[in-house]
């Protein structure tokens, strides 16, 4: 009853333009961090807090998923707890984003997939593998042939609308995040320069750096790159095992060259080498996870948090043992299991922490426009 | 317990002695009067070094001469400083910051709203608390035991001779001995009844001392201080009354308010007492170089209160202040609702908006909008307030560090009857008014640390050593 009444109460906050309970506490924690400024070279959230004097609604929603959650800025606050004023801006940014990704989620009813993302992420997980399964259980047996179990146009046919859906659902939603904070962020369309930076800004994940290039915090005030390295493990990871199979896919329809590929291969090259990257990123984005100083980050979304890493884990485990059991009895098993987690993913894409990315990158596209519009404020002896 | 060198103090100054000691090759235990949370002092709060460079450098732009430097000082302190150290100071301040990114300091441009001080000030990337844990970090490696929750009462000194410290901790008493110790464990601003007797009873029957507010740790208690003047007779420097005193918002809590309490509009309106009436220039100079100087000004004030107020032209033009404003559309309004006489507040208004000549209006120089007729005058910045809403921010002293401390020469040794101490050594807080006798230029205060806590390491290291092989 109490979250529905807080959903309820959160519902209409948005639609009054007020300030919900997280966004108004960023608020709060804004005005003593924009009378003090000594974080700003840390990242690119308090710069740009620095060119505000008030915080909306569509301010608050554009800094916190410019805030990357590294940490540095807690651990260098004089006034965090057990201060008086209790700022711990990396916490309450983090909530915030929570709520955005929910708030903007497409079609609107699904964002409440992100109240209980762990279980979110089970339940879909749990049905990709019953029904891949299931589907492989109904396969000729001593099938080694991956698509004499599952042929080619059939799993086309299952990934590709619940693909196309996903994106369209995060394009809808970033798109109307990106209306809400433009006007926020001066206004000013995006131009080449600035999406070059913001590209490289996210290609690289500048802001994991600590502003002094020695990386970000997570068990204590020692900064490290492990953070930074697991996170480019991941992604690029990520990034190469969907190469794969597009290039795949490239193969399959453009030369007539179906699945299965050896080393050396593209696809094959690619999805090992993608595979590999995955597995190492997640494993250290989880271990990193477990060490992580107790008050960065929101606890609440810790599920969410695990419930990705442990998908993008099993997929890329999953897909390194298929190679392993070629021609084993094991193996549509194992291609169950592999693609059941694929399907979750993806079912689940515009309502798990992939968003992250998403609004991250956005944020810092109207960041590097808004930074090289002049500033309308005039401290002092500036 | 024993060790080499005993390190009494928990910020800057004992740390950088910390530091050089043990990398002198002694082994160095450091006593942090405050938990682990709060560790640090007044060190946390901080956020630049103030540095001599001939050229540019790094973060720093242009040049800033000794000589410039020596006269800054000369001038905030006017006169009351010890130019042999004062000197000494600055030469370290050019040539320590290699030194610290060792021990992982970053440093950074000045920060937005600071560009006043890119010349003369290095910036601290994260501020004095990150200072502070990049330092616990390096102490840790190079095997410097640090004990938290440490409190000195008392010390042993047998003829000018530190023998050893009675340290209180959450698990009872202990005595420390050690060969040489660093006394860092800074002034006595935190101590309330102290400041209370210090500054006394005024004219008007107040304790004024009872309305300041404290912009830094309270775990500056002066024990240690007292102690060593009361007790053993230290030689003393410095005036009780004297310290580093800004006027912050009224509403800042008791403690640990730091930087961003600060008011940073009164060069750009007026501020009145609690009668009503202005009592000095606002506009005298740049505000980088009048904050200091208003802590006190507001400590003489009835009530040790003042209120800062300007029109809505100000707005955007000044570090936003922590507390929001009291804002009223007329300024009787604004009076009223601060609780301000009203007609003796709108006379004063009044008289100050017709003797504005207003010039061209540019906060980034001493531009020639002044008053004329009116006392005291404002003679720079000087625009009517006319423009509402008008804002309001009440301000009271804020104290940052005190003055009163140990007597010492350019080894840092604590003296007794003039004569140097062998191994007992003072840094920081605990001896900055040797060179700051009144007034304040933003970030001395680090420069002084750093410079005594480095040299006090080295020679605590160096004596504690001697007194090694003199027993082998």
């Amino acid at each position: 009853m109490q979250t529905l009444e807080a959903l309820t109460q959160e519902a209409k906050a948005l639609a009054n333009g007020e300030l919900t309970a997280p966004e108004t506490e960023v608020a709060r924690q804004l005005q003593i961090c924009n009378a003090c400024r000594y974080c700003e070279g840390f990242c690119a959230m308090f710069p740009a807090m620095t060119r505000r004097l008030e915080f909306g609604k569509a301010d608050i929603h554009f800094l916190a998923n410019l805030c990357h959650n590294c940490g540095a800025c807690l651990h260098a606050c004089q006034y965090a707890p057990p201060h008086e004023f209790a700022v711990n801006v990396p916490q309450a940014m983090a909530t915030v984003r929570g709520q955005t990704y929910a708030d903007y989620a497409w079609p609107a009813p699904l964002g409440q997939l992100y109240q209980r993302n762990g279980l979110t992420l089970s339940i879909a997980l749990a049905a990709g593998l019953a029904l891949f399964i299931w589907l492989a259980a109904g396969a000729s047996t001593g099938a080694k042939d991956f698509y004499a179990i599952f042929p080619h146009n059939f799993l086309v046919s299952l990934f590709a609308p619940v693909f196309l859906f996903a994106v369209l659902a995060l394009a809808l939603g970033v798109r109307r995040f990106w209306r809400d904070i433009g006007p926020a962020t001066t206004g000013a369309p995006l131009t080449p320069p600035a999406a070059a930076e913001a590209t490289h800004d996210v290609l690289r994940l500048k802001y994991l750096d600590g502003g002094h290039g020695e990386g970000c915090n997570n068990e204590d005030d020692a900064f490290g790159m492990s953070r930074r390295r697991a996170h480019h493990l991941t992604f690029y990871g990520f990034m190469l095992c969907f190469a794969a199979t597009s290039v795949a896919t490239l193969y399959h329809y453009a030369f007539n060259l179906p699945a299965p590929y050896d080393l050396p291969s593209l696809p094959k090259l690619l999805g090992v080498v993608g595979g590999v990257m995955l597995c190492m990123g997640t494993l250290g984005l989880f271990k990193l996870k477990l060490q992580r100083h107790p008050l960065h980050g929101d606890a609440a979304q810790k599920p969410m948090d695990y419930g990705f890493i442990g998908l993008l884990f099993l997929i890329s485990a999953s897909g390194l043992l298929l190679w392993a059991l070629r021609g084993h009895a094991q193996m549509p098993l194992a291609l169950a299991i592999h693609l059941g987690s694929v399907m979750a993913l993806f079912a689940t894409l515009p309502y798990n922490k992939f968003a992250h990315g998403i609004y991250r990158t956005a944020s810092l596209l109207r960041h590097a426009v808004e930074k090289r519009q002049p500033n309308r404020l005039g401290l002092g002896e500036d | 317990m024993h060790t080499d060198v005993l390190v009494i103090g928990g910020g800057n100054a004992a740390l950088c002695a910390a530091l050089m000691a043990a990398e002198a090759g002694a082994s160095v235990t450091l006593l942090e009067a405050a938990p682990r949370e709060w560790r640090g002092g007044n060190s946390a709060h901080t956020r630049n070094l103030r540095c001599m460079h001939d050229a540019p450098q790094d973060v720093l732009v242009d040049a800033y001469p000794e000589e410039e430097f020596w006269q800054d000082l000369l001038k905030v302190t006017g006169g009351i400083t010890n130019e042999h150290l004062a000197r000494l100071t600055i030469r370290a301040s050019s040539t320590c910051r290699d030194w610290m990114r060792q021990h992982g300091v970053h440093f950074q441009p000045p920060l937005s709203g600071a560009l006043h001080v890119a010349r003369t000030n290095a910036f601290f990337m994260g501020g004095g608390k990150a200072l502070v844990n990049a330092y616990y970090r390096s102490a840790e490696k190079l095997g410097v035991q640090i004990r938290y929750q440490a409190q000195v009462e008392r010390i042993e000194v047998e003829g000018g001779r530190f023998v050893a410290a009675h340290v209180t901790t959450p698990q009872g008493t202990e005595r420390v001995s050690a060969k040489s110790c660093v006394l860092a464990a800074g002034g006595f601003e935190s101590n309330r009844d102290w400041l209370r007797e210090a500054w006394g009873q005024n004219e008007r029957g107040e304790w004024p001392a009872e309305n300041f507010l404290i912009r830094g740790t309270r775990f500056n208690q002066g024990t240690l201080l007292k102690h060593l003047l009361g007790d053993h007779g230290a030689d003393r420097i410095g005036d009780p009354t004297q310290a580093h005193m800004v006027a912050i918002d009224a509403r800042a809590p008791l403690y640990d308010g730091g930087i961003c309490t600060r008011i940073d509009c009164v060069s750009l309106g007026v501020v009145v007492n609690r009668d009503g009436a202005r009592f000095y220039d606002e506009g005298e100079d740049f505000w980088p170089k009048r904050y200091a100087i208003w802590g006190r000004l507001v400590a003489q004030q009835p009530g040790q209160i003042a209120y800062s107020i300007i029109d809505s032209k100000a707005v955007g033009r000044f570090m936003p202040p922590v507390f929001p404003g009291v804002v009223a559309d007329s300024l009787p309004e604004l009076a009223q609702k601060l609780g301000l006489p009203v007609e003796r507040f709108m006379q004063t208004l009044n008289n100050y908006n017709a003797a504005c000549r207003e010039g061209t209006f540019d906060h980034t120089t001493l531009d020639d909008c002044h008053t004329e007729g009116v006392n005291p005058a404002k003679t720079h910045w000087a625009r009517p307030i006319d423009t509402g809403p008008f804002y309001a921010y009440a301000v009271r002293p804020g104290v940052t560090f005190t003055y009163l401390g140990l007597k010492t020469d350019d080894t840092a040794a604590v003296r007794f009857g003039d004569m140097p101490s062998p191994n007992l050594f003072v840094a920081g807080e605990m001896m900055a008014g040797n060179v700051l006798g009144k007034g304040y230029t933003a970030g001395v205060g680090m420069s002084i640390g750093t410079a005594f806590g480095r040299i006090a390491g080295t020679n605590a290291a160096r004596a504690a050593l001697e007194a090694q092989h003199a027993n082998a």
